[in-house]
């Protein structure tokens, strides 16, 4: 048998696999064995790389090489250049966009300099629908220790002492998460996977299960021996068709494997793993509401007491944790607690996943250790503002976090620091601003997330926010007064006290910290009646400068509601009565004589 | 497939798995393992560099060396081909020429494992310069 000498790795993210890098698997085998070459180089799909802006990537090892927008018809150049000759394709490599220097090896790149991978150890490195790959990285060694060499009080001592917290948004100790769930006596427990990610900008999760679908089963696992369960559920939404599908698969092969099972590893030990899907509500992330839709309910959540490690799915102990608190758990089981605890901040240890969205150059998926600074991940990791402008705030967590403006940029991210800057950790996702953004449509856009998202149980959530959105609504065309203002606040802080779960909770928090960063922008939308971003339609004014108009009528001409007069040769008038303010009439003209006031 | 039913069973596994991702594995850090490089010019290939190379990705993994076993371009020794160069961690690469099996299997039992030099080496006779200085 001949030895494989070189391996191409196709990244087969979501986003990837979207651009066509299936198509590129299969140029690539077939340039490949028309070569003769199907021997010695092996083509492998891959999770996410991370690094989405530049997809499809292909990496090759053990080069390091990084090819970035790659298109199924340069397969043939790949290999005739990079495989055959053992040149690299200038073209495809990564450019530096500072100093336009093309970079061939990855680790030199800006972009995974500072990372530090443990949730995304795998993702991008091993075909995620191979378990012997896994197996052959260590996988299931965490699993057989804790089967053969620890208690179950031991496992949860080691996750305690991690540190590690849960990486779904509350930031919960897991090992005691854990330990709740343990001490409440049943016959039948359950072991809960939240994959139920539903943030706008979010795609943590989707892409841990779609890059390494078995550190999440056999984290359940351990979770499961530790607390006393032998059943797992995977509430993981419809809309993850590519994750279902490799979670399907790796379930299956652990299997046949007897990684799960009856029996695993000959200790008596028995644990399986189900799917439950999810129709795409936000709430159903909240456990409650999660449990309620998985047991055919309606996806509302309930007062907490009874916590789920009480009372959970089917009235049994259940312990909820979020995908990518599982996918640490063997890394830490074999690494040790002493070690994860050694990474991050003081009371926020490890590291975190997050999602960069936005108006930001390297548009992606990175993991950084806790305490690293929203600077370093938005202009050294991120690469910047996209076109030179310039930077606004950063929205973390979701539509239930906050926004932070510059001042904030050299705050260590952790739990605690962000929710001190007003802001939460969330799930993850960061949404980067720039100063196109208006403050006023933005925490509308969350809001509108929210109303459309809430399930209307609780008065303060289904009326509150509705109310809110509203002002908010009148603000950005202009019918707003700056009392407005005042119950702007008034309401948001009563809805934050008064709803029953995390959804109407954290609501109003785009409201609340986009009001105290940019309180100028505010006031100049209700006193002002002006947008200081060009963003709300309401609050502009198409007008022609006549210093520079030459009256070519093509102004005139392109505006769809007639609303530009004006005799040829002569300088033109923008009837603001007319005007739907649609930007077509700027667009058009060539001697920059419209501005917009 | 054959069940996992022990602990040990899923070591010998992950044993006989290892060498699937463990060109990746290798190539992370490749500034801490063996690092072979095969002359594949013309030249190199029709001296049967091709042989060298699958010699070398066998019978490092099969003796347990951790390596990455890369080809690169001509190195200008068209004399004494088939040439590699072999750098072990921390040290400067040594090129060694005229590289037939048997002398590859010296390469690998002194040089790489006990660091002691065989015959063939080939002695720096340039200067090269790196763009990013």
């Amino acid at each position: 048998m001949s030895k494989y000498s070189m391996h191409l790795l196709v990244c087969g993210g979501t986003s990837c696999h979207s651009s066509e890098s299936d198509a590129i698997v299969c140029n690539l085998r077939d340039e490949l064995e028309a070569k003769g070459l199907m021997d010695s180089v092996q083509v492998i799909m891959t999770g996410c790389f991370g690094f989405c802006e530049k997809g499809p990537i292909v990496k090759v090892m053990p080069d390091n090489t990084i090819y970035v927008q790659v298109k199924p018809e340069d397969a043939q150049t790949i290999v005739e250049e990079h495989v055959i000759k053992g040149r690299k394709v200038t073209r495809l490599l990564y450019k530096d966009p500072v100093t336009q220097e093309s970079i061939s090896d990855s680790k030199h790149m800006g972009f995974f300099k500072k990372q530090l991978r443990i949730v995304l150890r795998n993702c991008g490195f091993i075909n995620p629908e191979n378990i012997d790959e896994y197996i052959a990285r260590d996988g299931y060694q965490a699993l057989g220790k804790v089967l053969t060499e620890m208690t179950p009080e031991q496992v949860i001592k080691e996750v305690k002492d991690s540190g590690q917290r849960g990486r779904g948004g509350a930031g919960f100790s897991t090992g005691l998460k854990w330990e709740l769930a343990r001490k409440n006596q049943s016959e039948e427990k359950y072991v809960v996977c939240n994959a139920d990610e539903g943030d706008p900008g979010a795609f943590m999760d989707r892409s841990v299960l779609e890059g390494d679908p078995h550190s999440v089963l056999e984290a359940m696992a351990i979770c499961g021996y530790s607390i006393g369960a032998s059943n797992g559920l995977i509430y993981i939404r419809a809309e993850y068709p590519l994750a279902i599908e490799r979670l399907k698969i790796a379930i299956k092969q652990a299997r046949e494997y007897g990684l799960l099972g009856n029996n695993i590893f000959g200790t008596g030990f028995n644990f399986d793993i189900k799917l439950r899907y999810g129709a795409g509500a936000f709430v159903c992330g909240e456990e409650t509401a999660l449990i309620h839709s998985m047991e055919g309910l309606r996806g509302e959540p309930t007062v907490k007491p009874p916590f789920p490690a009480e009372s959970g799915y089917n009235g049994k102990p259940t312990n909820v944790n979020n995908v990518e608190t599982f996918a640490a758990i063997p890394a830490i089981i074999l690494k040790g607690a002493k070690w994860f605890s050694s990474i991050g901040t003081d009371r926020s240890k490890g590291t975190k996943v997050f999602a960069l969205a936005g108006k930001i150059n390297n548009v992606g998926l990175i993991e950084v250790p806790m305490g690293t600074t929203l600077r370093e991940v938005i202009f050294e990791i991120g690469g910047g503002i996209r076109n030179g402008k310039k930077f606004k705030g950063i929205q973390t967590g979701g539509p239930s976090g906050g926004c932070l403006s510059e001042k904030h940029l050299d705050t260590p991210i952790d739990f605690d620091n962000l929710i001190a800057a007003g802001s939460i950790m969330g799930s993850g996702a960061m949404i980067v601003l720039d100063e196109d953004d208006c403050m006023v449509s933005m925490a509308k856009f969350f809001l509108e997330f929210t109303v459309e998202e809430s399930c209307g149980k609780c008065a303060p959530c289904r009326i509150g926010n509705k109310r809110l959105h509203e002002l908010l609504g009148q603000i950005c065309e202009g019918k707003g007064k700056l009392e407005d203002l005042d119950r702007l606040r008034n309401m948001s802080v009563v809805i934050k006290d008064t709803a029953l779960c995390g959804l109407g909770q954290t609501s109003p928090n785009p409201v609340l910290s986009m009001m105290d960063n940019y309180y100028d922008e505010y006031v100049a939308h209700v006193t002002d009646k002006k947008c200081p971003a060009g963003q709300c339609k309401s609050l502009m004014e198409y007008v022609v400068n006549p210093e520079n108009c030459v009256g070519c009528t093509a102004c005139a001409r392109v505006c769809p509601v007639n609303a530009i007069s004006g005799e040829r040769k002569e300088v033109h008038f923008i009837d603001p009565s007319i005007c739907i303010k649609c930007g077509a009439c700027m667009e058009k003209c060539k001697f920059d004589a419209i501005f917009i006031r | 497939m054959s069940k996992i039913t022990s602990l040990a069973d899923l070591n010998k596994k992950r044993e006989e798995l290892k060498s699937g991702p463990g060109l990746r594995t290798n190539a992370i850090d490749p500034e801490n393992v063996v690092q072979v490089k095969v002359a594949m010019a013309t030249c190199g290939i029709a001296s049967g560099a091709k042989t060298i190379m699958e010699f070398f990705l066998e019978q490092l993994e099969r003796r347990n060396v951790a390596a990455v076993v890369t080809q690169t371009g001509c190195m200008g020794y068209c004399y004494a081909e088939p040439t590699i160069e072999v750098k072990l961690p921390g040290q400067d690469p040594v090129v060694f020429g005229f590289v037939d099996l048997k002398r590859a299997d010296q390469i690998i039992e002194k040089y790489i494992k006990t660091g002691e030099l065989v015959d063939g080496i080939i002695p720096v006779n340039y200067q090269t310069i790196d763009l990013k200085e």
